[in-house]
């Protein structure tokens, strides 16, 4: 029993033979030629027929993974249509008197060569986009259709390393997990192992293993075990059923609506605090992202995240979501959540102090990079924004002045924005009380539920002693709720609730006959909820 | 000819995608687009040349359109760069 480690690319467990995967990559000969035409004909026709095969597997990929990770290989189909490479062949073709396949293959060693010399990380894994276009070729030119690497039964897959037209070309059902010695939890192939729920493991310092080798892959832990004793296989096995037949029944509620049986549509969203936690929403079948909390990106950060860095994040966030919605909250620190870079005094209550919304109309150049951000981001996906901490109508007023300075900046600059919905969270009493005159300003709300119970209550929710009396179905929270909804409905406003209450089944019937139109919940919990929403009348 | 130079802010730079979209939008026009990073130099129109500058974070870059649709030209690719890159 050997035991080896690498980094999670997607977790679930896998028990089966290993099979290294095959690279086509076999060496090509040297081989003259005196017809240099019919060679370069015959490289003609390779091309095209590669084209025809790289648009087969976009589809594919726009099928399984979606169009942003399939995108990867409209760029490979540019990347044949280069002049520079195809004139770099057919120069050798003629020059050297050469057969095409060993044109390509000179071809593809220069054009890699020198991505592989760049500094940058990024650049030298495109070095494996140039050869993954030109084995492409080789393997058309030389009859044998590359890479078929067909099994008989299930496996695990190792490699050194898979280019994504590897990754998709596999048949799904035939690959139990994913290991590779090098690549990156960001990488293309993890990226698509996560969206085709395959566990994976990356970067893992896995030696040459016979082909047929009994091993565990346990992608939530990132370890390989390769030839577990009995026990160990036991262990795993059990631990896979239980895991198996949990996101079964789930997994079942994926692409379902979430409608209740009486036809209720109920939106069910997930929450986030930043890029990474993507690909879980995605996995977990929710339908866009209602609470971006981008605080997250000021907590990771040692000093004011730049405007570039933020509409880096919200744009990739809503490119993801490929036109689903997203929910951005605006800067929540303050409270709970302190930063040392902003310089707050302390206070004798933070959570009545100085925090969210209140900071940030108090110190308005923090705030309009982040506007600018975001009304940025809004141009490339359906991006909402939401702003936190709201008690007057003021407040709300003064906001949507500032975005109209914000959007007059862009505009002059010539910068492209788009036209996000303006919401608030509803997570105190006043801005419960006030709720149909806000209504009038705003395009939506979401309920904060935890921070609406401990304004409520009056109860610090910090306070572990305070435990028993912090009660988020206190008949006067529900009311809360209740008041909302009516008073969002009356205005022609959705309402949905983004705090821990949302994803409480044991509510969720109470919710949909309150009206709330919306639930955003942890990616984890979004199929349990969907679930219950479909058991409901 | 038109001409202007461009500082990248995007952490990976023109990596494959941008430089995909970029060369779309560079065919669109007549014109002769050339971009240059430091010695470097690359037609815009085609994709390995772009993504062969190496253009990363921090590096200025200079764009030169020369032809019928040069002040077009410029512009699209300005607009794309502040937007993208």
């Amino acid at each position: 029993m050997t035991k080896y480690s690498g980094k999670i690319a997607f977790g679930g467990i896998a028990i089966g033979e290993i099979v290294e995967f095959e690279k086509p990559d076999r060496p090509v000969r040297r081989i003259h030629t005196d017809d240099t035409d019919e060679e370069t004909v015959r490289f003609n026709n390779a091309v095209k027929c590669a084209e025809d095969e790289l648009t087969a597997l976009y589809d594919k990929a726009v099928a399984e993974v979606g169009e942003t990770n399939a995108a990867i290989f409209e760029v490979h189909k540019m990347m044949l249509a280069d002049d520079d490479y195809l004139d770099a062949v057919i120069n050798i073709i003629r020059q050297q008197e050469v057969n095409a396949e060993y044109a390509v293959a000179v071809t593809s060693d220069n054009f890699s060569v020198v991505f592989s010399s760049m500094e940058d990380e990024y650049m030298k894994e495109r070095a494996a986009d140039i050869k993954d276009i030109s084995n492409r070729l080789i393997g058309i030119l030389s009859g044998k259709s590359a890479r078929h690497n067909n099994f008989a039964k299930p496996v695990i897959i190792v490699a050194d390393d898979l280019t994504p037209s590897e990754t998709v070309q596999l048949d799904k059902d035939m690959v139990l997990a994913f290991v590779t010695r090098k690549g990156s939890t960001n990488s293309h192939t993890a990226i698509l192992a996560r969206t085709m729920n395959i566990p994976a493991i990356v970067s893992s310092d896995i030696g040459e293993v016979k082909d047929g080798t009994m091993c565990v892959v346990d992608g939530f832990n990132g370890e390989i075990i390769i030839e577990p004793d009995d026990a160990i296989t036991d262990e795993y096995r059990k631990k896979q059923a239980a895991e198996e037949e949990r996101m079964k029944e789930l997994m079942k509620l994926k692409s379902c609506d979430s409608v209740t049986k009486s036809g209720k549509k109920v939106n069910l969203y997930a929450n986030i605090g930043g890029v990474n936690d993507v690909a879980a929403v995605l996995q977990n079948g929710a339908e866009g992202i209602g609470l971006f909390r981008s605080e997250f990106l000021y907590l990771e950060s040692d000093d004011y995240p730049t405007e570039e860095s933020q509409f880096n994040a919200y744009k990739t966030v809503a490119e993801m979501m490929g036109g689903k919605p997203v929910i951005i909250r605006t800067l929540d620190i303050g409270a709970d959540k302190q930063i040392g870079y902003f310089d707050i005094e302390q206070e004798e209550n933070p959570a009545l102090g100085y925090r969210a919304i209140r900071i940030c109309l108090d110190r308005p150049e923090i705030f309009e990079t982040q506007l600018r951000a975001l009304y940025r981001a809004s141009a490339f996906g359906n991006v909402s924004i939401m702003i936190p901490m709201i008690t007057s109508l003021w407040e709300i007023k003064k906001v949507r002045e500032i975005a109209e300075n914000v959007k007059k900046q862009l505009e002059e600059k010539g910068v492209p924005y788009g036209n996000p919905e303006i919401g608030v969270m509803i997570e105190t009493p006043a801005a419960v009380m006030i709720a149909e005159e806000l209504a009038e300003e705003v395009d939506f709300f979401s309920i904060g539920t935890n921070d609406l119970t401990q304004y409520v209550l009056a109860i610090d929710r910090q306070n572990e002693s305070l435990e028993k009396y912090y009660d988020a179905h206190h008949p006067a929270v529900l009311k809360m709720i209740e008041m909302t909804v009516k008073a969002g409905h009356k205005a022609g406003i959705w309402v949905g609730i983004c705090g821990e209450l949302g994803a409480d089944t044991t509510l969720t019937e109470q919710f949909i006959n309150m009206g709330v139109d919306e639930l955003s919940v942890s990616p984890g919990v979004v199929l349990k909820v969907r679930k219950k929403i479909m058991e409901t009348e | 000819m038109v001409e202007f130079d461009y500082m990248i802010k995007d952490e990976h730079g023109i990596h494959a995608r941008p430089a995909g979209e970029l060369v779309k939008i560079a065919k669109e026009f007549q014109s002769e687009i050339e971009i240059c990073n430091g010695e470097k130099c690359a037609s815009a129109k085609k994709i390995l040349g772009i993504m062969g500058l190496g253009a990363t974070k921090g590096n200025n870059i200079t764009v030169k359109a020369d032809g019928v649709d040069e002040k077009q030209a410029a512009a699209a690719i300005e607009k794309f760069l502040q937007t993208n890159l």
